[in-house]
């Protein structure tokens, strides 16, 4: 497959102010995108937080109610012929003919496209080479995805759209999927895909978008979002007593304190002295411990203290 | 190959690998053909009508008279067994009385009545009666002028407008409620392609749809074509893109296949009635001909009669031919405005 350029003029993808509601529901609310070229960009967040819509929008398949979408420099309204060569699309639920072969379902894909890979290379280069002439529907969730993301790459993209593209596999397949998508960046390709696993997040997006009922809470690097909680630390802690956030933040170096129920999380930049402290604090007011735990800051720490809710929840 | 080529082959491959789609197109045709068989089958002699002579009555006395004749299958039977046999239908008049005979029979039942009347022709035959006025018969009908004769284009035509319709309409509902279709539009794929395709495979179908029918009706019916082969397969095809494109225009907005099954029933149920498959459309009011005429199963009937049954060539079926087009191109351009692709 062919090398990339490097990114050019910068932008991959650029969206501002988009809304759309379906009903009653507001589906995407004013979101605002920025994605360079040759930058894996992750949008985190739980079921119906409007990360597909927002993909959608993006690739051209939904209308905004308003907003504007401008991918490598391009509108959808004016340049969809130029456009849609140029990106490679996996939908977020398994969308090929069951009866069609691998190797049919990616001639098939092929030949919409004006260049790309060999068929046989591809399927090679996704280890699908034993499975070429099986049916899809025979496949499993891990091979399907792969072909799937053959699919999407059939038209040697420059932007390759992910819709969750792990959900529903095994750690191996996974794990293959992102060795794909890694491969496909160190040629200098642009990925904008969406997921709610922290790890793949973590691992895959060099900056995340975190989605929530249809608004962008906060962007940035991993190492950006997990400095905003001010400490690199989280204690959790369950006890007998009614602590106020006012009286636990003034336990020394803790930054922020999180109520969810009777389950209570400090982010610390020192554990070992909010720890003992805490101790002390609930012995004099003649309580007890019944849960302590405590563990670096991740994603899911960010998500909880902006949210209010825990990302592996749903 | 071409991304059309590609898209036609991949139509062909998905219906040809669904067992259940492959029996419903061809086998079904086939199973019509073998119906109609049974149901028309040539009787070279008629079935004898049985009936009951009761033990111990009048009746009894014509039991040779009534063996000796063809038309009727005398059995003897005691009053309780006749009865019986009566009610239950299994027999459609018993014979009994004292002195004179006497039919006991239900006149509701048209069988009873044609019993009576074979079984009275048959008495009176035997005792020397004569008939007042003589009546010649003729009862062989001539291939090519028969009820079967006219049925086979129909159900050509009645064929061609179901596959045509449930082929196109079930594929593409299927692959828009599995979200293949966004996918394919998330590619740089023509969507005029996508269903020129789709038109396309079908004539692919064609070859296994029609000449089973064709072929089974010339063996077993004896019915031949009176024109030329070329030209029922130029009426057959016009016919074929015809319905597949009302097939799309049908499926063009349908997100379920229940929804496509009811529009595309919509769209046959009247046809099926008005177009003259079973019962010629003259048989409908004068004023409502206009509009029979114009429906495109008419259209394609019409032509299919005239170069089976009438011999005429491709010039003289100019008429319908146009109005099928009519409707073909009608149909594919509205489908691609209205087409819901997600």
């Amino acid at each position: 497959m062919t090398e990339h350029r490097p990114a050019g003029d910068g932008v991959a993808i650029r969206c501002r102010g988009l809304h759309k509601r379906f009903g009653n529901t507001i589906a995407v609310d004013s979101v605002d995108l920025d994605v360079a070229r040759g930058e894996c960009f992750g949008l985190l967040g739980s079921n119906g937080a409007g990360k597909t819509t927002t993909i959608e929008i993006l690739e051209g398949l939904q209308e905004p109610d308003a907003g504007e979408v401008e991918i490598l420099g391009l509108r959808w309204d004016r340049d969809e012929s130029e456009l849609r060569p140029r990106l490679g699309i996996q939908l977020q639920e398994t969308e090929l003919p069951e009866r069609l072969t691998v190797e049919e379902t990616l001639r098939l894909f092929r030949s919409v496209y004006p260049t790309g890979p060999r068929v046989d290379q591809l399927v090679d280069y996704v280890e699908l080479g034993e499975k070429r002439s099986d049916q899809v529907r025979v496949l499993s969730g891990g091979q399907r995805q792969r072909l799937s993301l053959a699919c999407a790459l059939v038209g040697d993209p420059d932007i390759l759209f992910l819709d969750e593209p792990t959900t529903g596999l095994d750690p191996q397949s996974r794990r293959h999927i992102w060795d794909l998508c890694r491969d496909f960046r160190t040629r200098g390709g642009t990925i904008l895909m969406s997921t709610h696993f922290m790890d793949e997040a973590e691992r895959l997006a060099d900056r995340l978008a975190i989605m929530d009922h249809g608004s962008v809470l906060v962007a940035g690097t991993t190492r950006e979002l997990i400095a905003s909680l001010g400490g690199d630390h989280v204690v959790e802690f369950n006890s007998t007593l009614e602590l106020g956030s006012d009286e636990l933040g003034h336990l020394p170096a803790v930054t922020r304190v999180d109520n969810a129920g009777a389950h209570q999380r400090l982010a610390t930049r020192e554990p070992h002295r909010t720890i003992p402290a805490l101790y002390r604090l609930i012995d004099r007011r003649q309580g007890e411990l019944t849960a302590l735990n405590t563990h670096h800051a991740t994603l899911d720490d960010v998500f909880l203290s902006l949210t209010g809710r825990q990302l592996r929840d749903d | 190959m071409s991304a059309l080529q590609e898209l036609v082959a991949m139509r062909i491959r998905t219906f040809i690998r669904e067992p259940e789609a492959l029996f419903w197109t061809f086998g079904f045709p086939i199973l019509l053909a073998i119906g109609l068989g049974l149901a028309f089958r040539e009787e070279t002699e008629p079935t004898p009508v049985p009936v009951a002579i009761e033990i111990g009555t009048a009746a009894e006395h014509y039991l040779d008279a009534l063996s000796a004749a063809p038309e009727v299958e005398p059995i003897l039977l005691d009053r309780a067994a006749a009865e019986q046999a009566l009610r239950t239908g299994e027999i459609p008049l018993v014979l009994a009385g004292t002195g004179s005979v006497l039919f006991r029979y239900d006149p509701a039942r048209p069988e009873s009545r044609q019993a009576r009347l074979l079984t009275d022709f048959a008495i009176q035959r035997a005792a020397g009666g004569t008939r007042p006025v003589e009546i010649a018969e003729d009862p062989e009908r001539l291939p090519g002028g028969r009820y079967i004769d006219w049925l086979i284009p129909g159900l050509i035509g009645l064929n061609l407008m179901s596959t045509g319709m449930w082929g196109i309409g079930f594929g593409i509902v299927h692959m828009r409620q599995k979200k293949q279709l966004k996918r394919l539009i998330a590619t740089p794929m023509r969507r005029t392609d996508f269903l020129l395709a789709q038109i396309l495979a079908r004539l692919a179908f064609l070859l296994f749809e029609v000449p089973p029918i064709i072929l089974f009706a010339w063996l077993v019916f004896k019915v031949e074509i009176s024109g030329s082969l070329l030209a029922l397969l130029v009426v057959i095809m016009v016919g074929a893109f015809t319905f597949a494109g009302l097939g799309l225009l049908a499926s063009s907005r349908a997100r379920t296949v229940e929804g496509a099954s009811g529009i595309n029933n919509l769209v046959m149920l009247p046809m099926f009635v008005l177009s003259g498959v079973f019962f010629s459309a003259s048989r409908f009011p004068d004023a409502m001909q206009p509009i029979i005429n114009v429906l495109p199963l008419t259209a394609l009937n019409d032509a299919l009669r005239a170069v089976y049954n009438e011999g005429l060539p491709i010039g003289a079926l100019s008429g319908e031919l146009a109005i099928l087009a009519v409707w073909t191109v009608l149909s594919f351009g509205l489908a691609l405005k209205f087409y819901r692709w997600q």
